[in-house]
């Protein structure tokens, strides 16, 4: 196969870290609801956590993303 | 390597630059990223220029200590406006660091303030184009957020070696594990603790620097369509721009609370 036509493939694939931040995302946003929609007194405390998890959730996904710059720029 | 990433990436974009218009109209979403020097300076061999990234640095510091200085000006009992912002901002970082290290952290909520209100403002005055020196978000670039997470994890492991002394090490040995899964975990532990510098700046920076390349897209497609298509994508830049403002809020939060774990595991190594 083609060197480039690998890279770029290889960076295409590394974009799918995507897929499991998708899920994670989605799982914790959707538990959080089923939690304060139960007990809605006891969701505005646990807000920041909320936040927390959401980020570091996305944050794995973009680990896939940094893979694909670096070989897209680096090899 | 990583910084490698970054001088290719920047010379892909200035070479987009330079060569005109081809492929895309000659328009390149890592152009932003590109760090010009202002001032050449050379200290032993190093290149230590006054660039862009410093120049807005500058900014960023300038106007946090503005903020700080001139909102507690005319403190008094009862706060007004602008010194109730600057109080809420300390009771929110405080609140952060009795929470996550207990109040055995406390006396390390300075440096958390600085970072948090530091990687704060980069983040969000990244977010304001100004005429003349475009837009440029600083921790856009690993090395800054490396920088950054590298002081946070040496300074942390100081501070457990100096509290606890040789006991520090008991964090990577979890006690309750069976001793046949002992050495295994030990050596997960160990990785897990050297990643941590790697895992903090990474977040930071690939959050930045991703939702700013999708700004810059989507700012294409609305120039791309032009007057009569481009309302449409321009409803979206609207929208992600509220994201990407929550986005620039919620990693300086995120770095400070890891830093803030961080430093609560150094201060309680022994007690697990």
């Amino acid at each position: 196969m083609d060197p480039a036509a690998a890279k770029l493939i290889g960076a295409g694939l590394a974009c799918s870290a995507l897929i499991g931040a998708g899920v994670g995302i989605g799982s914790i946003f959707g538990n959080f609801l089923s939690g304060a929609l139960r007990n809605p007194s006891a969701a505005p405390g646990q807000f920041p956590n909320l936040l927390l998890g959401f980020a570091l959730a996305e944050a794995t996904g973009l680990f896939g993303l940094v893979i694909a710059l670096i070989l897209l720029f680096v090899f | 390597m990583i910084d490698g990433l970054f001088i290719s990436a920047a010379h892909a974009a200035a070479a987009a630059e330079s060569g005109g218009h081809h492929g895309g109209g000659g328009f390149n979403p890592m152009h932003q990223f590109v760090i010009d020097r202002y001032v050449p300076i050379k200290l032993f061999g190093y290149d230590a220029s006054f660039t862009n990234s410093s120049l807005w640095m500058v900014m960023a510091t300038g106007l946090v200590i503005a903020f700080l200085v001139l909102s507690m000006k005319n403190a008094g009992n009862v706060p007004n406006r602008v010194q109730s912002l600057s109080e809420i901002t300390y009771e929110f970082v405080a609140n952060m660091v009795r929470q996550n290290a207990g109040s055995g952290g406390m006396p390390y909520f300075p440096v958390i303030f600085t970072i948090f209100m530091f990687v704060l403002s980069m983040n969000l005055i990244g977010m304001i184009p100004i005429p003349g020196l475009g837009a440029f978000t600083v921790t856009s670039h690993i090395i800054v957020t490396f920088a950054l997470a590298a002081f946070v994890f040496i300074g942390v492991t100081v501070i457990g070696i100096a509290k606890h002394g040789l006991r520090f090490f008991k964090l990577f040995v979890p006690s309750g594990v069976p001793l046949l899964l002992l050495p295994l975990i030990t050596v997960i532990e160990i990785i897990s603790y050297f990643t941590r510098p790697i895992s903090l700046s990474v977040r930071l920076f690939a959050n930045m620097m991703a939702g700013h390349t999708m700004l810059a897209v989507f700012g294409s497609f609305v120039v791309g369509l032009g007057i009569l298509g481009g309302w449409v994508p321009l409803t979206f830049m609207v929208l992600l721009m509220g994201l990407e403002i929550l986005i620039a809020f919620l990693q300086a939060y995120v770095f400070a609370v890891l830093s803030c774990i961080y430093l609560s595991d150094a201060l309680h190594a022994g007690s697990h």
